[in-house]
């Protein structure tokens, strides 16, 4: 019965979706208030309608009801309630639930805080928000209901993948869709402005607050993903520029270049055709990432299960939003005139380059992935492209983004002096160049993480030296106090943003300089690796709820005084015959120890062992980075309402 | 072209780009469906066609022998040609697999490539030996000859010595349930 209720709940949220779609826009056209008005309701009867549906799956999920085609694919009774749970969106069905409910959010939320936009801007995004969601709720549908029955009841579930058995991955995924849904938002405030043909500081204003969340969730999404690869794969990597992940990379830079841009909007009315391209492209990536996981044209490790028939389907969804938007862009964007004029060297100059790098690095990801699916397709040629091609395009990008990192934010709107830019920077660049050549000197040949070393620490003092600058710690430190509580928190939030990208590239630097070592030793014999000793103790059996394992004992010791016991194991899941390398890792901040247990032959077990300095500050650099987006968004005026709506009491006051 | 409407052209170049990005995942998804076009990593030269004959040397120091140069030519049972290395990390992965499929009676034809034998005798002291027969392609000719796109990669031949099916990289248990058993079944 829940399930034929949640199936319900979808077919009623498409209807309201349709009615979300058509009438606030027609009301738009027409200057209806009474048609416009019937957006936000209908928006918050999506949310709830969906909200119902998502609880009905993960209702079936938790009980285990097995008369549920889904949960007998991808659930079992033994497993633990967590995964149980995240199992109901670790799937290709459930997952697209949960995808339309954070949608629906989103859609309440322009509804619920968007009482200051103007009418017909929010009825126009809300028709749009309504179109997309009903185009996904007509998928899940049509190719992918989650509740499909099977009968007679199957004794119990097929199991879950047990790599994916993991609260890294339980998390991972509704941060993801949280960043990719949101680029949605962006992408219907960017087609409502086509239609009315306006786009001024109001709009930018209001579409950088959810270009800034999006991109945030996105940064933690994707840290939270490749920590999992780091700690779950046992490989010792932590980004393999695999198709998947690149997916989810593209959205991001579209995300970033966005929200800078955006910036522009607002305060200079400049970038206006430039900012609504992005947002559409924003969302193009997240439609082009879900397509090419889930209709199976690509090879990953990460993909969905493979149905061309689903693949047809997202490609119509995706031609359509597409074709739509660029083809109403083509028609509409000439009517947007640009306003602000600046100089190259602006503030609003480095901004653009910022866009323009950007932009480069995500159209060479982009064609890095896609290029080996259409020399398949046309060249019928095998072509794999890999880590080299992205090291050897991307680096050469990112050094000027970096270099116009730091400065960009020291340089004053319209026109800059390239002096007093240097003259905050002087310092910075220094210790710069001090720290490329040191670590150049000590660690000889690779150039890359010596340069990565420099790069990162002219981010991280950059941004001190802006945050410096900005409350005038060096010229007059006895009011600085006062001013850095004065200084906006879309200051702070910059700054601590740069500065945790600075820290992400510090720990790739240092992951640059890691060491590994494959071996097998017998129990009592020892190895030693990064100044450390690695000595296996013994090796025996432990038996967990759904799992039996071989868990090593390593003891590690630097020069004879303890630092850590790491318990590598091999374990067995029976009910799925599939086995995964739990990978031990210790911390010591400064570099991660990291062992992975292998086969065992003759009493030797083979050992994998890896030194990683600085490897977690890659994830810490991307939660900095989410966190200085929060910042930036808990600025008062990202709340476009609390100045005009302190106005208006004083007004009536 | 005046400056206003070159600028008209160029916001129409997104739109154009989509709609060819559009017309080859179409092509690729009509191609999944005929099989013209498969994403695993199949080389479409060799599938269907009689393996390449390999005149190579047995590997010193390993008691598994070497195979004549027309071993592959008609072999009478399904066997699997297996390209691996001592030096490779995902040969470990993929290795008890291949120990897994020989137990079950797979016959499984290694070429060790580009390893000093030395190595590659104490790798498969270490994670057991599940060839039939082993060769040394020390030079990585006869990779080339298979259009090799890294180790580990293997094919299987069917009874009458044709190429069936490529896999590049470490076959996963998954592999085998869904890729290779159905194959081994069909051809046995």
């Amino acid at each position: 019965m829940i399930p034929e209720l949640g199936h319900f709940a979808l077919a009623l949220a498409l209807a309201l979706s349709l009615a979300q779609a058509v009438l606030p826009l027609i009301g738009a056209q027409r200057r209806d208030a009474r048609l416009m008005a019937a957006g936000p309701g209908l928006a918050i009867g999506v949310l709830v309608a969906v909200g119902a549906a998502f609880a009905a799956l993960l209702r079936s999920f938790a009980v285990n009801d097995t008369t549920v085609s889904n949960v007998v694919q991808n659930s079992h009774s033994a497993k633990p309630m967590l995964y149980k749970l995240a199992g109901a969106w670790g799937n290709h069905e459930g997952s697209m639930v949960l995808w339309v409910l954070i949608l629906a959010l989103c859609g309440a939320a322009v509804a619920g805080f968007g009482r200051n936009l103007p009418s017909g801007l929010r009825a126009r995004v809300l028709a749009v928000l309504g179109m997309i969601g009903a185009g996904f709720l007509a998928f899940v549908l049509a190719t992918s209901n989650p509740f499909l029955r099977v009968w007679p009841p199957a004794v119990d579930g097929q199991g879950l993948n047990p790599v994916l058995q993991d609260p890294g991955l339980a998390f991972h995924p509704p941060l993801l869709y949280l960043g990719y849904v949101g680029t949605a938002v962006t992408f219907a405030f960017a087609i409502a402005a086509l239609i009315e043909g306006r786009v001024d500081a109001a709009w930018g204003r209001w579409v950088r607050p959810w270009a800034l969340a999006s991109w945030s969730f996105l940064t933690l999404g994707i840290a939270l993903g490749s920590w999992w690869a780091y700690y779950e794969l046992g490989w010792g990597g932590y980004w393999f520029w695999d198709p998947v992940e690149n997916a989810s990379l593209l959205p991001w830079l579209a995300g970033c270049a966005l929200l800078h841009s955006a910036i522009v909007v607002e305060k200079r009315e400049a970038l206006k055709t430039w900012s609504v391209l992005l947002a559409i492209l924003a969302f193009s990536m997240s439609l082009l990432g879900t397509f090419l996981v889930r209709s199976g044209v690509l090879n990953s490790v990460h993909a969905f299960a493979n149905d061309p028939e689903r693949g047809v389907f997202i490609l119509a969804l995706l031609v359509i939003t597409m074709g739509g938007a660029f083809a109403l862009f083509a028609w509409r964007a000439p009517s947007l005139a640009p306003t602000g004029l600046f100089a190259p060297l602006s503030r609003e100059g480095a901004l653009v380059l910022n866009n323009l790098l950007l932009c480069t690095i995500a159209a060479v990801v982009l064609a890095g992935t896609l290029y080996p699916m259409f020399a398949d397709l046309m060249l019928r040629a095998k072509i794999s492209v890999g880590p080299p091609f992205y090291q050897a395009t991307v680096f050469p990008l990112a050094l000027p983004l970096i270099l116009a990192m730091a400065a960009g934010p020291l340089m004053a709107w319209k026109r800059a002096k390239p002096w007093p830019v240097l003259q905050r920077l002087w310092w910075v660049a220094a210790i710069s160049f001090g720290a490329i050549a040191l670590v150049w000197l000590v660690q000889g040949k690779p150039v890359l993480p010596a340069l990565g070393f420099g790069a990162a620490l002219w981010l991280i003092l950059g941004a001190l030296a802006d945050v410096a600058e900005r409350i005038a710690l060096f010229s007059r430190p006895r009011a600085a106090l006062a001013r850095a509580r004065g200084l906006p928190r879309a200051a702070w939030g910059g700054a601590v943003a740069h500065a945790g990208f600075g820290i992400t590239l510090l720990g790739m630097a240092g992951m640059g300089l890691a060491t590994e070592r494959l071996t097998a030793v017998s129990p009592g014999e020892s190895v030693s690796l990064g100044g450390y000793e690695w000595r296996l103790e013994g090796v025996r059996d432990v038996t967990g709820p759904n799992w039996t394992s071989r868990r090593a004992t390593v003891t590690v010791t630097r020069d004879g005084a303890p630092v850590t016991v790491l318990e590598p194991e091999k374990r067995n899941f029976a009910l799925s015959r599939q086995s995964t390398t739990e990978a031990a890792i210790h911390t010591t901040w400064a570099s991660d120890l990291y062992a992975v247990m292998g086969e065992e032959e003759g009493g030797r077990a083979t050992l994998r062992l890896h030194h990683n300095p600085l490897a977690p500050w890659i994830w810490l650099g991307g939660a900095f980075m989410a966190l200085g987006g929060a910042l930036s968004l808990s600025d008062r005026r990202a709340r476009v309402g609390a100045p005009a709506r302190r106005s208006a009491e004083a007004a009536r006051a | 072209m005046s400056a206003s409407t070159s600028r008209r052209a160029l916001l129409w170049a997104p739109l154009g780009l989509a709609a060819a990005g559009g017309v080859g995942f179409w092509a690729m998804l009509r191609g999944m469906k005929d099989g013209s076009y498969d994403p695993r990593g199949v080389p479409s030269a060799l599938l269907g066609k009689p393996a390449p004959a390999l005149t190579l040397p047995a590997v010193e120091g390993v008691d598994t022998p070497g195979f004549a140069p027309d071993a592959l030519a008609s072999p009478g049972s399904p066997v699997l040609v297996n390209f691996w290395a001592s030096w490779c990390v995902p040969c470990v992965v993929e290795h008890p697999q291949l120990v897994a499929l020989q137990r079950r009676g797979v016959r499984i034809l290694g070429v060790n490539y580009k390893d000093r034998p030395a190595e590659a005798a104490k790798f498969l002291a270490r994670h057991g030996n599940p060839f039939a027969g082993l060769v040394a392609d020390a030079d990585g000719r006869a990779g080339i000859e298979y259009g090799l796109y890294g180790v580990p990669e293997t094919y299987l031949l069917d009874g009458g010595g044709i190429i069936r099916w490529r896999w590049a990289g470490p076959m996963t248990p998954d592999t085998l349930s869904a890729e290779l058993d159905p194959l081994l079944r069909r051809h046995a």
